[in-house]
């Protein structure tokens, strides 16, 4: 049975990669006891696998990742003996059963939703709502992607589905497939350019607040939470 | 949430800001309180080295099980954040409460190989702590060290307010009970220091001083207090069953050097080879109750979640319940698919068996330390492994189905001669040979892969070569060379890799490792001209290190390529480490004569430790003076 996990990711724990994060994992479901299933071959591994990577330095309430179990004891005692032994910073907040045919998590990630706070210090003058719904509304919103190859010239506008501000803060909802991820920091980037000023190294704090999949048709996007695919066992 | 010590920045700016957050699993956190001792336990390396280390997770246990004591943990921060701290001035901090070490009441520091004493210094500055005992005052930890070095505690001693002689397991209680008197009683650090210097395996180098001869070598030793012990014995477990072990050893976040449960099977070993430090300080032999082993190896992977357990001891093949013990590791590790390690274990049947349980024998290789390559050498530093059962184990592993091999020697050892030095050569060509005779070509696929690996000898304290002349590093790379022009001219050169150890960092080892109190000038001097991480080879500055010796008027010869003579007097020699300067003296004659000594369950050699009545000497009713 595949089980889809969603959990969150804050304070000093923020500093672990991802990588890190599946052997941290990995660990805590042999501490937690889940009959988790394994794959076959002299070293076996956990069938495990999660929606996308979360940059070191961002706090989330939106990760996921799918396993397979093998026999359980309903979903409350699954989510409190992974609770039991948790590291602070780490909590599972929903345990799901997903339906066989269901695509894994990384393969339905279609965008994430990110809340972006600016550290003392760094808070911008010229954001405002209004500036930002301006910015927002321009036909195309360039950015220049710096890869080994050399650089590449982005529109990040198709990728944005929603921007505005919240509180001092701003929300954005964006593209997060495989194909067209954005990072949050590259619009944020882009809005500091468009204001004539650069966005300098560390002034954002980012939080993942979900991740999304597309249950839409080609028209018409309709963005539904990863845990919203299965259902409670 | 725990605040961090250093800012989301510099955090983001440093490789592997993991390092630096605490926070793991089963690290232990306590309420702050009037009262409540802090203890911080440093091994001075980066953290995924000092992660590794079983001592301090044992310490950290017992210290932390203690109600009135906190023991909390710091490591070498790495050079990127080295250079922040300074520039910033930020002070060094433990990661379990991030404060500041300096607020410490101790600062415990294992120190596990004589390449990291620069970095014990940058520990100490980056603290803000005064490098030299005696300009510490009740504003600072008292700092204490422990581990194997300080069984030649002099070349560090100005750096330490304290040492402890031996396993740590059995004195600390007794040296917090005192200290906690001495804060409650308002007594100076001076007086504290000679409370804690009456208790056994506790030396405070402040009490004692050393005059030399006119030749540098020592005069004399002596302590300069009343009532202040002239010989300090060293610390040792006699139960190593009923003793503390830690159940819920601390679970890090990055990947680190030794990843997985460590159960210590047996402390100390049996067989006696000349030139092994470990082999004589941790005499005698004590093995850990089977059942407690079992017991504790399903409690840990269960507290850790770790998917690897490994058996650690010096010779895992000597202890006696290690068939009872792997079968059950076997069972249980089968059904939650963990992985078993098992180092150190000689090749034969019963471990191919094991191992072809456990891993994939194409991927993995068998490993044998010879140590040296012709029995004349083997019978020199008595280590008790033939030409014939390194061919008879690799032939069975061959036919087995691995095809991998890995070779230890070692270079310079005593009495060595160029034929020595190409019977390395032709053993390895020999292993080679024997692959090619036992898998049939059809089921060779390709080349066996035989990789010999060559380090430098240096002699030890409280070794039976402490009195050993060391190789000048011109010495050690001829002999490397000589090496490697020997496996070139064998028949199957092809399917032999040879790797050997730089020379220049094998030199200062020997320094240090045999150095008396005047070396410590020397190390202050090298880390202020910016040496730290001499372990690691790209920061190890040798030129630097060279100059110190100059300028501070001492000879690196005078430490390394001297042999000493039989009646000298050691920097170490006021510790007793359990065995005899006769008993070294004896296997130091006996090794000249190229006569082996049998292992301690075989025949009893009357080292001196019988004297502790535990372990090996028991169980054989050994322990009576036989020569």
């Amino acid at each position: 049975m595949k089980v889809r996990i969603q959990f969150s990711k804050h304070g000093p724990l923020k500093f672990i990669g991802h990588l890190d994060i599946m052997r941290y994992f990995q660990k805590a479901m042999r501490r937690a006891e889940i009959d988790i299933a394994y794959t076959g071959g002299f070293s076996p591994h956990q069938i495990m696998s999660f929606a996308a990577p979360l940059g070191v330095g961002l706090e989330s309430d939106g990760e996921y990742m799918d396993i397979e179990v093998l026999s359980h004891n309903g979903k409350e005692a699954m989510k409190a003996a992974l609770n039991a032994v948790m590291a602070e910073g780490i909590e599972v907040l929903s345990v799901r059963m997903l339906p066989e045919k269901a695509k894994n998590a990384m393969a339905s990630v279609a965008a994430a939703g990110y809340f972006i706070t600016f550290r003392a210090g760094y808070e911008p003058d010229f954001l405002n709502e209004k500036a930002l719904q301006q910015f927002y509304e321009k036909e195309s919103i360039p950015f220049v992607k710096k890869t080994k190859k050399g650089e590449t010239m982005l529109n990040l506008k198709p990728g944005i589905y929603e921007l505005r501000t919240e509180g001092k803060g701003v929300y954005m909802l964006v593209d997060a497939s495989s194909g067209g991820n954005i990072k949050p920091g590259m619009v944020i980037d882009a809005f500091y350019r468009e204001n004539g000023q650069k966005l300098p190294e560390f002034a954002l704090e980012i939080t993942r607040t979900d991740m999304y999949m597309d249950t839409g048709t080609d028209k018409e996007r309709r963005f539904i939470p990863l845990r919203d695919v299965g259902e409670d066992f | 949430m725990n605040k961090l010590a250093l800012t989301d920045e510099i955090l983001l700016q440093v490789e592997k800001p993991a390092r630096y957050i605490g926070n793991e699993i089963n690290s232990v956190r306590k309420e702050k309180r009037e009262g409540l001792l802090r203890f911080a336990m440093c091994f001075p390396d980066v953290y995924e080295i000092g992660m590794s280390h079983l001592g301090i997770q044992i310490l950290y246990d017992m210290l932390n099980h203690y109600e009135d004591v906190w023991c909390e943990r710091v490591y070498s921060p790495w050079v990127d954040l080295d250079r922040i701290m300074r520039e910033k001035k930020i002070p060094l901090f433990a990661l379990e409460s991030q404060d500041p070490v300096k607020e410490f009441d101790f600062l415990g520091i294992t120190i596990q190989y004589e390449m990291c004493y620069t970095n014990i210094l940058q520990v100490l500055d980056l603290s803000g702590i005064p490098l030299l005992a005696k300009e510490r005052t009740w504003e600072d930890p008292i700092v204490i060290g422990g581990g194997p070095c300080v069984y030649n505690p002099e070349p560090i001693a100005d750096f330490f307010d304290l040492f402890y002689i031996g396993e740590g397991e059995t004195q600390y209680r007794n040296l917090l009970d005192i200290y906690k008197e001495s804060r409650e009683q308002g007594w100076s650090r001076r007086e504290f220091l000679l409370a804690a210097a009456s208790l056994s395996g506790i030396y405070a180098p402040a009490f004692y001083e050393v005059s030399y001869h006119e030749d540098g070598t020592i005069a004399g030793f002596h302590p300069t207090e009343e009532g202040i012990p002239a010989r300090i014995e060293k610390e040792l477990v006699l139960d190593m069953t009923n003793t503390s072990y830690p159940e819920k050893p601390v679970v890090p976040y990055i990947k680190v050097t030794q990843d997985r449960v460590v159960l210590e099977i047996q402390r100390g070993c049996i067989r006696g080879c000349r030139f092994c430090q470990a082999g004589q300080l941790y005499r005698p032999v004590r093995e850990r109750d089977v059942e407690m082993l079992k017991r504790y190896a399903v409690t840990m992977l269960q507290s850790t979640g770790h998917e690897e357990i490994s058996l650690s001891s010096l010779s895992s093949s000597d202890y006696t319940g290690l068939e009872e013990l792997v079968r059950y590791l076997l069972e249980v590790c089968r059904e939650k698919k963990i992985n078993i390690s098992l180092p150190s274990l000689r090749i034969d049947a019963f471990s191919l068996d094991v191992m072809s349980k456990v891993q994939d024998v194409k991927k993995s290789s068998l490993t044998f330390a010879p140590e040296a390559g012709s029995q004349r050498l083997r019978d020199v530093i008595n280590k008790g492994l033939t030409e014939e059962v390194i061919l008879e184990g690799a032939t069975k592993a061959f036919a087995g189905g691995w095809s991998r091999v890995k070779l230890y020697f070692m270079l310079g050892l005593p009495t060595e001669t160029e034929e020595d030095i190409r019977e390395i050569a032709a053993l390895s060509n020999k292993i080679a040979a024997a692959y090619y005779e036992t898998v049939p070509k059809e089921k060779r696929n390709g080349r066996c892969q035989i990789v010999a690996s060559t380090s430098f000898f240096i002699p030890k304290p409280f070794t039976p070569f402490q009195w050993a002349a060391q190789c000048t590093k011109e010495q050690f790379l001829e002999k490397a060379y000589l090496t490697r022009t020997a496996i070139t001219q064998q028949l199957n050169q092809k399917s032999i890799k040879y790797n050997w150890h730089e020379a220049d960092a094998s030199v200062l080892e020997g320094v240090l490792a045999r150095g008396d109190r005047r070396v410590g000038q020397v190390i202050l001097k090298a880390y202020e001209k910016g040496c730290f991480y001499d372990a690691w080879s790209e920061y190890y500055k040798n030129e630097v290190w060279l100059d110190c010796f100059r300028e501070c008027g001492l000879t690196v010869d005078f430490y390394t390529t001297r042999q000493r003579s039989l009646e000298e007097i050691f920097p170490w020699d006021f510790i007793d480490c359990g065995v005899t300067k006769t008993f070294l003296q004896r296997e130091w004659e006996k090794a000249l004569e190229e006569n082996i000594s049998r292992n301690c369950r075989e025949k009893c050699q009357g080292c001196g430790a019988g004297r502790y009545g535990c372990g090996v000497c028991v169980q054989t009713g050994e322990g009576e003076e036989a020569v």
